[in-house]
Protein backbone atom coordinates (compact mmCIF):
# COMPACT_ATOMS: atom_id res chain seq x y z
CA UNK A 1 0.00 0.00 0.00
CA UNK A 2 1.65 3.45 -0.71
CA UNK A 3 1.94 6.03 1.92
CA UNK A 4 1.27 9.18 -0.22
CA UNK A 5 -1.51 10.45 1.53
CA UNK A 6 0.66 10.82 4.92
CA UNK A 7 2.22 13.42 2.74
CA UNK A 8 -1.00 15.30 3.08
CA UNK A 9 -1.53 14.07 6.70
CA UNK A 10 1.78 15.98 7.14
CA UNK A 11 0.29 19.43 5.41
CA UNK A 12 -2.55 19.33 7.71
CA UNK A 13 -0.05 18.67 10.56
CA UNK A 14 2.35 21.70 9.49
CA UNK A 15 -0.86 24.40 9.52
CA UNK A 16 -2.33 22.66 12.68
CA UNK A 17 0.82 22.92 14.49
CA UNK A 18 0.88 26.67 14.17
CA UNK A 19 -2.16 27.03 15.57
CA UNK A 20 -1.41 24.73 18.31
CA UNK A 21 -2.17 27.06 21.45
CA UNK A 22 -5.67 28.07 20.20
CA UNK A 23 -6.98 24.51 18.97
CA UNK A 24 -5.64 22.93 22.53
CA UNK A 25 -7.39 25.68 24.28
CA UNK A 26 -10.36 24.97 22.15
CA UNK A 27 -10.15 21.38 22.75
CA UNK A 28 -10.07 21.57 26.57
CA UNK A 29 -11.82 24.57 27.65
CA UNK A 30 -15.24 23.85 25.48
CA UNK A 31 -15.64 20.18 26.81
CA UNK A 32 -14.86 21.30 29.99
CA UNK A 33 -17.43 23.96 30.04
CA UNK A 34 -20.13 21.59 28.86
CA UNK A 35 -19.22 18.80 30.93
CA UNK A 36 -19.22 20.61 34.25
CA UNK A 37 -22.30 23.04 33.51
CA UNK A 38 -24.50 20.24 32.15
CA UNK A 39 -22.49 17.61 34.39
CA UNK A 40 -23.24 19.79 37.91
CA UNK A 41 -25.96 21.64 36.72
CA UNK A 42 -27.68 19.24 35.11
CA UNK A 43 -26.69 16.26 37.31
CA UNK A 44 -28.22 18.09 40.45
CA UNK A 45 -31.34 17.12 38.81
CA UNK A 46 -30.88 14.02 37.61
CA UNK A 47 -29.29 12.59 40.35
CA UNK A 48 -27.80 9.25 39.81
CA UNK A 49 -27.66 7.32 36.03
CA UNK A 50 -27.45 3.68 36.26
CA UNK A 51 -26.27 4.15 39.72
CA UNK A 52 -24.06 6.48 39.32
CA UNK A 53 -23.42 10.38 39.21
CA UNK A 54 -24.83 11.74 36.10
CA UNK A 55 -21.34 13.65 35.20
CA UNK A 56 -20.18 10.41 34.79
CA UNK A 57 -22.68 8.47 32.30
CA UNK A 58 -22.41 12.14 30.66
CA UNK A 59 -18.87 12.18 30.70
CA UNK A 60 -18.65 8.74 28.61
CA UNK A 61 -21.06 10.26 25.88
CA UNK A 62 -18.91 13.42 25.99
CA UNK A 63 -15.89 11.16 24.78
CA UNK A 64 -17.69 9.92 22.03
CA UNK A 65 -19.79 13.47 21.31
CA UNK A 66 -16.41 15.15 21.28
CA UNK A 67 -14.71 12.72 19.14
CA UNK A 68 -17.09 12.96 16.44
CA UNK A 69 -17.91 16.91 16.60
CA UNK A 70 -13.84 17.14 15.77
CA UNK A 71 -13.89 15.01 13.02
CA UNK A 72 -16.93 16.60 11.51
CA UNK A 73 -15.90 19.84 11.53
CA UNK A 74 -12.22 19.15 10.30
CA UNK A 75 -13.39 17.06 7.51
CA UNK A 76 -16.79 19.14 6.56
CA UNK A 77 -15.02 22.96 7.34
CA UNK A 78 -11.78 22.70 7.36
CA UNK A 79 -11.89 20.23 4.58
CA UNK A 80 -14.13 21.90 1.92
CA UNK A 81 -12.06 25.22 2.11
CA UNK A 82 -9.00 23.05 1.50
CA UNK A 83 -11.23 21.88 -1.58
CA UNK A 84 -13.00 24.68 -2.67
CA UNK A 85 -11.96 27.92 -1.13
CA UNK A 86 -8.01 27.91 -1.17
CA UNK A 87 -7.77 24.78 -4.26
CA UNK A 88 -5.57 23.59 -2.29
CA UNK A 89 -6.59 19.68 -3.30
CA UNK A 90 -6.00 20.81 -6.99
CA UNK A 91 -2.96 22.28 -5.97
CA UNK A 92 -1.37 18.95 -4.69
CA UNK A 93 -2.96 16.93 -7.53
CA UNK A 94 -0.75 18.94 -10.27
CA UNK A 95 2.02 17.27 -7.87
CA UNK A 96 2.82 13.33 -8.63
CA UNK A 97 -0.48 13.06 -5.80
CA UNK A 98 -4.08 11.24 -6.67
CA UNK A 99 -7.27 12.03 -5.47
CA UNK A 100 -7.09 9.24 -3.48
CA UNK A 101 -4.12 10.30 -1.78
CA UNK A 102 -5.91 13.69 -0.81
CA UNK A 103 -9.14 11.99 0.47
CA UNK A 104 -7.20 9.13 2.49
CA UNK A 105 -5.12 12.12 3.91
CA UNK A 106 -8.36 14.28 4.92
CA UNK A 107 -9.90 11.33 6.05
CA UNK A 108 -6.33 10.00 8.74
CA UNK A 109 -6.05 13.67 9.73
CA UNK A 110 -9.38 14.68 10.69
CA UNK A 111 -9.28 10.94 12.57
CA UNK A 112 -6.45 12.03 14.36
CA UNK A 113 -7.77 15.05 15.75
CA UNK A 114 -10.85 13.82 16.44
CA UNK A 115 -8.75 11.22 18.47
CA UNK A 116 -6.88 14.24 20.12
CA UNK A 117 -10.59 16.18 20.92
CA UNK A 118 -11.51 12.73 22.65
CA UNK A 119 -8.65 12.66 24.64
CA UNK A 120 -8.85 15.91 25.96
CA UNK A 121 -12.15 14.63 27.72
CA UNK A 122 -10.37 11.43 29.04
CA UNK A 123 -8.37 14.26 30.26
CA UNK A 124 -10.62 15.68 31.86
CA UNK A 125 -12.24 12.69 33.30
CA UNK A 126 -8.81 11.65 35.16
CA UNK A 127 -9.10 15.16 36.61
CA UNK A 128 -12.26 15.40 37.64
CA UNK A 129 -11.45 11.49 39.16
CA UNK A 130 -14.17 10.32 37.39
CA UNK A 131 -12.14 7.79 36.32
CA UNK A 132 -8.97 5.82 37.62
CA UNK A 133 -5.37 3.51 36.45
CA UNK A 134 -4.97 2.41 33.39
CA UNK A 135 -8.00 0.61 32.34
CA UNK A 136 -10.27 3.41 30.62
CA UNK A 137 -6.92 4.14 28.43
CA UNK A 138 -8.35 1.26 26.38
CA UNK A 139 -11.12 3.63 24.93
CA UNK A 140 -8.36 5.32 22.64
CA UNK A 141 -8.35 2.95 19.59
CA UNK A 142 -12.14 3.27 20.02
CA UNK A 143 -11.72 7.19 19.45
CA UNK A 144 -9.77 6.69 16.48
CA UNK A 145 -12.38 4.01 15.24
CA UNK A 146 -15.01 6.77 15.93
CA UNK A 147 -13.05 9.56 14.60
CA UNK A 148 -12.13 7.81 11.23
CA UNK A 149 -16.36 6.65 11.15
CA UNK A 150 -17.73 10.51 10.99
CA UNK A 151 -14.83 11.32 9.09
CA UNK A 152 -15.27 8.87 6.44
CA UNK A 153 -19.30 10.02 6.29
CA UNK A 154 -18.68 13.33 6.70
CA UNK A 155 -16.12 13.40 3.83
CA UNK A 156 -18.47 12.40 1.75
CA UNK A 157 -21.05 15.83 2.55
CA UNK A 158 -17.89 17.59 1.94
CA UNK A 159 -17.57 15.88 -1.57
CA UNK A 160 -20.97 16.90 -2.33
CA UNK A 161 -20.94 20.24 -1.16
CA UNK A 162 -21.22 23.46 -2.90
CA UNK A 163 -21.21 25.85 -0.19
CA UNK A 164 -20.44 25.42 3.18
CA UNK A 165 -24.86 25.79 3.72
CA UNK A 166 -24.84 22.69 2.87
CA UNK A 167 -23.69 21.54 5.92
CA UNK A 168 -26.44 22.52 8.01
CA UNK A 169 -28.87 19.64 6.62
CA UNK A 170 -26.16 17.41 8.05
CA UNK A 171 -26.58 18.92 11.23
CA UNK A 172 -30.02 19.50 11.10
CA UNK A 173 -31.04 16.37 9.42
CA UNK A 174 -28.24 13.79 10.23
CA UNK A 175 -26.24 14.84 13.58
CA UNK A 176 -28.22 16.69 15.90
CA UNK A 177 -31.00 13.94 15.63
CA UNK A 178 -28.76 10.95 16.20
CA UNK A 179 -26.75 12.20 18.95
CA UNK A 180 -30.30 12.97 21.12
CA UNK A 181 -30.76 9.11 19.57
CA UNK A 182 -27.91 7.38 20.76
CA UNK A 183 -27.49 7.57 24.47
CA UNK A 184 -24.88 10.20 24.87
CA UNK A 185 -26.81 12.68 26.81
CA UNK A 186 -28.94 10.29 28.15
CA UNK A 187 -29.38 6.19 28.44
CA UNK A 188 -30.42 4.53 25.67
CA UNK A 189 -33.10 2.23 27.77
CA UNK A 190 -35.23 5.11 28.51
CA UNK A 191 -36.46 5.25 24.97
CA UNK A 192 -38.89 3.48 23.54
CA UNK A 193 -38.39 0.35 21.73
CA UNK A 194 -39.02 1.34 18.01
CA UNK A 195 -36.79 4.22 18.61
CA UNK A 196 -33.99 2.22 19.88
CA UNK A 197 -33.84 0.13 16.97
CA UNK A 198 -33.01 2.97 14.76
CA UNK A 199 -30.23 4.20 17.33
CA UNK A 200 -28.49 0.73 16.64
CA UNK A 201 -28.53 1.17 12.63
CA UNK A 202 -26.60 4.03 13.36
CA UNK A 203 -22.60 4.48 14.25
CA UNK A 204 -23.12 6.94 17.33
CA UNK A 205 -25.02 4.29 19.83
CA UNK A 206 -22.10 1.14 18.96
CA UNK A 207 -19.63 4.20 20.06
CA UNK A 208 -21.25 5.18 23.26
CA UNK A 209 -21.65 1.43 23.65
CA UNK A 210 -17.51 0.73 23.81
CA UNK A 211 -16.50 4.11 24.67
CA UNK A 212 -18.40 3.27 28.21
CA UNK A 213 -17.81 -0.19 28.54
CA UNK A 214 -13.97 0.57 28.00
CA UNK A 215 -13.69 3.83 30.06
CA UNK A 216 -16.47 3.46 32.62
CA UNK A 217 -16.55 -0.74 33.05
CA UNK A 218 -19.85 -0.85 31.53
CA UNK A 219 -21.57 -3.93 30.20
CA UNK A 220 -21.59 -4.12 26.59
CA UNK A 221 -23.68 -5.66 24.61
CA UNK A 222 -22.50 -6.12 21.14
CA UNK A 223 -18.91 -5.31 21.29
CA UNK A 224 -17.52 -6.76 18.14
CA UNK A 225 -20.97 -5.81 15.98
CA UNK A 226 -20.14 -2.06 17.11
CA UNK A 227 -16.85 -2.59 16.30
CA UNK A 228 -17.77 -3.69 12.87
CA UNK A 229 -20.52 -0.78 12.07
CA UNK A 230 -17.82 1.50 13.03
CA UNK A 231 -15.25 0.18 10.66
CA UNK A 232 -18.28 0.02 8.19
CA UNK A 233 -19.45 2.98 8.13
CA UNK A 234 -16.22 4.66 8.03
CA UNK A 235 -15.03 2.76 4.81
CA UNK A 236 -18.53 2.96 2.65
CA UNK A 237 -17.50 7.13 3.72
CA UNK A 238 -14.31 7.34 2.56
CA UNK A 239 -14.74 5.05 -0.41
CA UNK A 240 -17.68 7.09 -1.88
CA UNK A 241 -16.25 10.34 -1.18
CA UNK A 242 -13.36 9.17 -2.98
CA UNK A 243 -15.56 8.46 -6.18
CA UNK A 244 -17.37 11.94 -5.39
CA UNK A 245 -14.04 13.48 -5.37
CA UNK A 246 -12.60 12.26 -8.00
CA UNK A 247 -15.70 12.86 -10.38
CA UNK A 248 -15.39 15.84 -9.46
CA UNK A 249 -12.32 17.13 -9.91
CA UNK A 250 -11.47 15.55 -12.88
CA UNK A 251 -14.07 16.45 -14.31
CA UNK B 1 12.44 20.32 -35.08
CA UNK B 2 15.12 19.63 -32.72
CA UNK B 3 14.94 16.93 -29.87
CA UNK B 4 12.50 13.91 -29.03
CA UNK B 5 8.79 14.78 -28.56
CA UNK B 6 8.46 15.10 -24.91
CA UNK B 7 4.63 15.55 -25.58
CA UNK B 8 2.86 13.98 -28.21
CA UNK B 9 -0.68 14.48 -28.84
CA UNK B 10 -2.68 12.28 -31.06
CA UNK B 11 -6.19 12.60 -32.27
CA UNK B 12 -7.29 14.28 -28.23
CA UNK B 13 -11.22 14.46 -28.15
CA UNK B 14 -12.72 15.31 -25.13
CA UNK B 15 -16.91 16.14 -24.42
CA UNK B 16 -18.93 17.43 -22.10
CA UNK B 17 -22.61 16.51 -22.07
CA UNK B 18 -21.84 15.19 -25.75
CA UNK B 19 -20.34 18.28 -27.05
CA UNK B 20 -16.64 17.94 -28.08
CA UNK B 21 -14.65 21.04 -26.73
CA UNK B 22 -11.41 19.01 -28.28
CA UNK B 23 -11.86 17.38 -31.12
CA UNK B 24 -9.64 15.65 -33.00
CA UNK B 25 -6.48 17.76 -31.89
CA UNK B 26 -2.71 16.63 -32.71
CA UNK B 27 0.43 18.24 -31.86
CA UNK B 28 3.80 17.03 -30.66
CA UNK B 29 6.71 19.41 -28.61
CA UNK B 30 10.15 18.58 -28.48
CA UNK B 31 12.38 18.86 -25.95
CA UNK B 32 14.02 22.27 -25.63
CA UNK B 33 11.45 23.97 -27.11
CA UNK B 34 8.45 26.61 -26.20
CA UNK B 35 5.59 25.89 -27.57
CA UNK B 36 1.99 27.81 -27.12
CA UNK B 37 -1.47 27.18 -27.78
CA UNK B 38 -3.16 30.21 -28.67
CA UNK B 39 -7.13 30.83 -28.62
CA UNK B 40 -10.17 33.30 -27.33
CA UNK B 41 -11.87 32.37 -24.08
CA UNK B 42 -13.47 28.86 -24.58
CA UNK B 43 -11.34 27.15 -27.52
CA UNK B 44 -10.49 24.20 -25.09
CA UNK B 45 -6.81 25.24 -24.21
CA UNK B 46 -7.07 24.35 -20.49
CA UNK B 47 -9.29 21.06 -21.30
CA UNK B 48 -5.99 20.04 -23.30
CA UNK B 49 -3.94 21.15 -20.90
CA UNK B 50 -5.63 19.42 -18.19
CA UNK B 51 -5.87 15.95 -20.32
CA UNK B 52 -2.01 16.31 -20.72
CA UNK B 53 -1.10 16.20 -17.05
CA UNK B 54 -3.84 13.16 -16.90
CA UNK B 55 -6.20 15.07 -14.90
CA UNK B 56 -9.33 14.78 -16.94
CA UNK B 57 -9.65 11.71 -19.04
CA UNK B 58 -9.71 12.14 -22.74
CA UNK B 59 -12.94 10.37 -24.95
CA UNK B 60 -10.38 9.53 -27.40
CA UNK B 61 -7.14 9.61 -28.68
CA UNK B 62 -3.58 8.76 -27.40
CA UNK B 63 -1.20 10.81 -25.28
CA UNK B 64 2.15 10.57 -24.59
CA UNK B 65 3.83 12.89 -21.56
CA UNK B 66 8.05 12.42 -21.31
CA UNK B 67 7.79 8.74 -22.88
CA UNK B 68 5.17 7.25 -20.54
CA UNK B 69 1.15 6.91 -21.43
CA UNK B 70 -1.54 9.35 -20.10
CA UNK B 71 -3.70 9.04 -18.47
CA UNK B 72 -2.64 5.49 -17.74
CA UNK B 73 1.06 6.29 -16.17
CA UNK B 74 -0.09 9.91 -15.44
CA UNK B 75 1.59 10.28 -11.45
CA UNK B 76 4.82 9.02 -12.54
CA UNK B 77 5.14 11.25 -16.02
CA UNK B 78 4.07 14.35 -13.08
CA UNK B 79 7.09 13.86 -11.56
CA UNK B 80 9.67 14.99 -14.47
CA UNK B 81 6.43 18.20 -15.09
CA UNK B 82 5.96 21.45 -13.01
CA UNK B 83 2.50 23.01 -13.73
CA UNK B 84 1.45 26.78 -13.19
CA UNK B 85 -2.38 26.61 -13.13
CA UNK B 86 -4.96 29.61 -14.63
CA UNK B 87 -6.06 30.30 -10.77
CA UNK B 88 -3.19 30.64 -8.14
CA UNK B 89 -3.79 27.39 -6.13
CA UNK B 90 -1.19 28.87 -3.47
CA UNK B 91 -1.65 27.29 0.18
CA UNK B 92 -2.86 30.25 2.47
CA UNK B 93 -2.07 28.25 5.27
CA UNK B 94 1.76 28.64 5.14
CA UNK B 95 4.56 31.17 4.14
CA UNK B 96 6.65 31.86 1.23
CA UNK B 97 9.01 29.28 1.80
CA UNK B 98 6.76 27.12 3.58
CA UNK B 99 4.75 26.88 -0.07
CA UNK B 100 8.22 25.59 -1.65
CA UNK B 101 9.33 23.01 0.79
CA UNK B 102 5.36 21.52 1.31
CA UNK B 103 4.93 21.33 -2.50
CA UNK B 104 8.65 19.78 -2.88
CA UNK B 105 7.36 16.50 -0.18
CA UNK B 106 4.94 16.10 -2.65
CA UNK B 107 7.26 15.10 -5.05
CA UNK B 108 9.24 12.73 -2.41
CA UNK B 109 11.49 15.39 -2.02
CA UNK B 110 12.79 15.17 1.70
CA UNK B 111 12.22 18.07 3.53
CA UNK B 112 15.99 18.82 4.27
CA UNK B 113 17.16 19.01 -0.04
CA UNK B 114 13.68 20.86 -0.13
CA UNK B 115 14.87 23.74 2.47
CA UNK B 116 18.25 23.40 0.54
CA UNK B 117 16.86 24.75 -2.57
CA UNK B 118 14.51 27.22 -1.39
CA UNK B 119 17.10 30.02 -1.61
CA UNK B 120 17.69 29.34 -5.46
CA UNK B 121 13.85 29.30 -6.28
CA UNK B 122 13.30 32.34 -4.33
CA UNK B 123 16.47 34.50 -6.22
CA UNK B 124 14.78 33.05 -9.28
CA UNK B 125 11.60 34.36 -8.13
CA UNK B 126 12.94 37.54 -7.16
CA UNK B 127 11.24 37.08 -3.75
CA UNK B 128 14.96 36.45 -1.95
CA UNK B 129 12.97 38.49 1.20
CA UNK B 130 9.94 37.46 1.00
CA UNK B 131 10.40 33.68 2.77
CA UNK B 132 8.59 34.69 5.59
CA UNK B 133 5.81 36.87 4.12
CA UNK B 134 2.67 35.20 4.35
CA UNK B 135 0.47 34.64 1.12
CA UNK B 136 -2.29 36.89 1.40
CA UNK B 137 0.74 39.84 1.55
CA UNK B 138 2.01 38.90 -1.47
CA UNK B 139 0.87 41.00 -5.02
CA UNK B 140 -0.63 39.17 -8.11
CA UNK B 141 2.68 39.67 -9.69
CA UNK B 142 4.45 38.17 -6.86
CA UNK B 143 1.97 34.96 -6.47
CA UNK B 144 2.38 34.17 -9.98
CA UNK B 145 6.40 34.05 -9.56
CA UNK B 146 6.10 31.99 -6.21
CA UNK B 147 3.62 29.74 -8.53
CA UNK B 148 6.43 29.42 -11.33
CA UNK B 149 8.96 29.19 -8.30
CA UNK B 150 6.77 26.07 -6.96
CA UNK B 151 6.27 24.56 -10.20
CA UNK B 152 9.76 23.99 -10.03
CA UNK B 153 10.80 22.12 -6.71
CA UNK B 154 11.01 19.41 -8.96
CA UNK B 155 13.77 20.76 -11.00
CA UNK B 156 11.11 19.40 -14.13
CA UNK B 157 11.97 18.40 -17.70
CA UNK B 158 8.64 19.87 -18.69
CA UNK B 159 6.46 23.02 -17.63
CA UNK B 160 2.93 23.82 -18.06
CA UNK B 161 1.74 27.45 -18.29
CA UNK B 162 -1.94 28.13 -18.12
CA UNK B 163 -2.05 31.79 -19.13
CA UNK B 164 0.55 32.54 -16.87
CA UNK B 165 0.68 36.38 -16.96
CA UNK B 166 -3.03 36.84 -16.88
CA UNK B 167 -4.72 39.33 -14.82
CA UNK B 168 -0.48 40.86 -14.40
CA UNK B 169 0.58 44.74 -14.95
CA UNK B 170 3.38 45.01 -17.30
CA UNK B 171 6.00 45.36 -15.30
CA UNK B 172 5.05 41.97 -13.82
CA UNK B 173 4.89 40.77 -17.38
CA UNK B 174 7.54 41.40 -18.16
CA UNK B 175 9.48 39.62 -14.91
CA UNK B 176 7.50 36.51 -15.43
CA UNK B 177 8.58 36.78 -19.50
CA UNK B 178 12.42 36.82 -18.04
CA UNK B 179 12.18 34.17 -15.89
CA UNK B 180 10.18 31.66 -18.51
CA UNK B 181 13.36 33.08 -21.22
CA UNK B 182 16.03 32.00 -18.87
CA UNK B 183 13.96 28.45 -18.37
CA UNK B 184 14.07 27.71 -21.78
CA UNK B 185 17.89 28.86 -22.35
CA UNK B 186 18.46 26.37 -19.55
CA UNK B 187 17.11 23.76 -21.72
CA UNK B 188 13.47 23.43 -20.00
CA UNK B 189 10.56 22.44 -22.23
CA UNK B 190 7.61 24.73 -21.97
CA UNK B 191 4.03 24.55 -22.99
CA UNK B 192 1.72 27.75 -22.25
CA UNK B 193 -1.53 29.03 -23.24
CA UNK B 194 -2.16 32.19 -23.55
CA UNK B 195 -4.17 34.58 -25.69
CA UNK B 196 -1.72 37.56 -25.37
CA UNK B 197 0.35 37.60 -28.73
CA UNK B 198 2.93 39.70 -27.49
CA UNK B 199 3.32 37.26 -24.71
CA UNK B 200 3.72 33.99 -27.67
CA UNK B 201 5.53 35.91 -30.01
CA UNK B 202 8.57 36.65 -27.61
CA UNK B 203 8.47 33.68 -26.27
CA UNK B 204 7.21 30.41 -28.25
CA UNK B 205 9.11 28.76 -30.76
CA UNK B 206 6.46 27.39 -32.90
CA UNK B 207 2.50 28.09 -31.56
CA UNK B 208 -0.99 26.84 -32.44
CA UNK B 209 -3.91 28.47 -32.89
CA UNK B 210 -7.01 26.34 -31.76
CA UNK B 211 -10.63 27.73 -31.89
CA UNK B 212 -13.61 25.52 -31.09
CA UNK B 213 -11.41 22.54 -29.62
CA UNK B 214 -9.15 22.28 -33.34
CA UNK B 215 -6.11 23.35 -34.40
CA UNK B 216 -6.70 25.90 -36.77
CA UNK B 217 -2.41 27.13 -37.75
CA UNK B 218 0.54 25.80 -36.25
CA UNK B 219 4.21 26.97 -37.25
CA UNK B 220 6.83 29.92 -35.95
CA UNK B 221 5.44 33.01 -34.92
CA UNK B 222 6.94 34.67 -37.97
CA UNK B 223 6.07 31.89 -40.34
CA UNK B 224 2.65 32.21 -39.39
CA UNK B 225 2.53 35.81 -40.22
CA UNK B 226 4.49 35.48 -42.98
CA UNK B 227 2.58 32.90 -44.29
CA UNK B 228 -1.39 33.94 -43.43
CA UNK B 229 -1.79 37.59 -43.49
CA UNK B 230 -0.42 40.40 -45.48
CA UNK B 231 2.72 42.28 -44.69
CA UNK B 232 1.06 45.79 -43.83
CA UNK B 233 -1.48 47.10 -41.93
CA UNK B 234 -2.90 51.00 -42.25
CA UNK B 235 -5.41 51.23 -39.29
CA UNK B 236 -7.81 54.59 -40.13
CA UNK B 237 -10.19 56.48 -37.28
CA UNK B 238 -12.41 59.13 -37.29
CA UNK B 239 -15.80 60.26 -38.18
CA UNK B 240 -17.23 58.97 -40.86
CA UNK B 241 -14.38 56.14 -41.49
CA UNK B 242 -16.94 53.49 -42.80
CA UNK B 243 -18.46 55.40 -45.63
CA UNK B 244 -14.66 56.97 -46.65
CA UNK B 245 -13.15 53.44 -46.38
CA UNK B 246 -16.22 51.40 -48.72
CA UNK B 247 -15.79 53.88 -51.12
CA UNK B 248 -11.77 54.98 -50.96
CA UNK B 249 -9.84 52.05 -49.47
CA UNK B 250 -11.69 49.20 -50.76
CA UNK B 251 -10.61 49.47 -54.19
CA UNK B 252 -6.91 49.49 -53.36
CA UNK B 253 -6.62 47.37 -50.25
CA UNK B 254 -6.41 43.23 -50.33
CA UNK B 255 -8.30 43.12 -47.42
CA UNK B 256 -10.47 45.61 -44.82
CA UNK B 257 -11.80 45.01 -41.76
CA UNK B 258 -14.52 47.93 -40.08
CA UNK B 259 -15.09 47.36 -36.75
CA UNK B 260 -16.66 50.80 -34.71
CA UNK B 261 -14.64 53.97 -35.98
CA UNK B 262 -12.42 51.76 -37.23
CA UNK B 263 -10.81 50.59 -40.58
CA UNK B 264 -8.07 47.84 -40.68
CA UNK B 265 -6.65 48.08 -44.15
CA UNK B 266 -4.36 44.65 -45.05
CA UNK B 267 -2.26 44.92 -48.39
CA UNK B 268 1.43 44.53 -49.59
CA UNK B 269 2.29 48.22 -50.87
CA UNK B 270 0.38 50.86 -48.98
CA UNK B 271 1.36 53.32 -51.44
CA UNK B 272 -2.13 53.99 -53.29
CA UNK B 273 -4.12 53.94 -49.93
CA UNK B 274 -1.60 56.30 -48.28
CA UNK B 275 -1.54 58.65 -51.80
CA UNK B 276 -5.75 58.69 -51.21
CA UNK B 277 -5.62 59.36 -47.41
CA UNK B 278 -3.66 62.33 -48.21
CA UNK B 279 -6.70 64.08 -49.60
CA UNK B 280 -8.65 63.10 -46.43
CA UNK B 281 -7.31 64.78 -43.67
CA UNK B 282 -9.87 64.85 -41.21
CA UNK B 283 -8.79 61.01 -40.31
CA UNK B 284 -6.55 59.46 -38.40
CA UNK B 285 -3.71 57.12 -39.45
CA UNK B 286 -1.36 54.31 -38.11
CA UNK B 287 0.65 52.23 -40.35
CA UNK B 288 2.17 49.31 -39.10
CA UNK B 289 3.69 45.81 -39.54
CA UNK B 290 1.30 43.11 -39.58
CA UNK B 291 1.21 41.11 -36.25
CA UNK B 292 0.55 37.29 -34.76
CA UNK B 293 -2.72 39.80 -33.45
CA UNK B 294 -3.63 40.00 -37.17
CA UNK B 295 -3.34 36.87 -37.67
CA UNK B 296 -5.51 35.56 -34.81
CA UNK B 297 -8.24 38.00 -35.78
CA UNK B 298 -8.19 37.16 -38.87
CA UNK B 299 -8.28 33.23 -37.95
CA UNK B 300 -11.12 33.66 -34.99
CA UNK B 301 -12.93 36.49 -36.23
CA UNK B 302 -13.54 39.62 -34.18
CA UNK B 303 -16.54 38.91 -32.36
CA UNK B 304 -16.83 38.53 -28.78
CA UNK B 305 -16.57 35.20 -27.07
CA UNK B 306 -17.63 34.76 -23.67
Amino acid sequence: MNRRFLYFVERNFLVWRKLLIPSLVANLADPLIYLVGLGFGLGALVGTVDGRPYITFLAGGMLCYSTLNSATAEALYSGFSRLKVQRTWEGVLHAPMTVTDVVLGEWVWAAIKAVLSGSAILLIMYGLRLVHGFAPLTVLPVLLLLGLCFAGVALVMTTLARSYDFFTYYFTLALTPMSFLSGVFFPLHNLPAALQTVAWCLPLAHGASLARGLALGDPMPWPWLSVLVLVTYGLAGVTIASRLAYRRLTK
Amino acid sequence: MSGAAVLDVRGLRKLYGGRAVVDNLSFAVHAGECFGILGPNGAGKTTTLRCCLGLTNPDGGTLELGGLPVPASARLARYRVGVVPQFDNLDPDFTVTENLVMYARYFDIAARDARARVPALLEFAGLTDRGASRIDALSGGMKRRLTLARALVNDPDILFLDEPTTGLDPQARHLIWDGLKRLVAGGKTLILTTHFMDEAERLCDRLCVMDSGAIIAEDTPHGLIARLIEPVVVEVYGEGVREWAQSHARPVVERLELTGETAFCYMHDPAPLLERLGQAPELRVLRRAANLEDVFIKLTGRDIRD
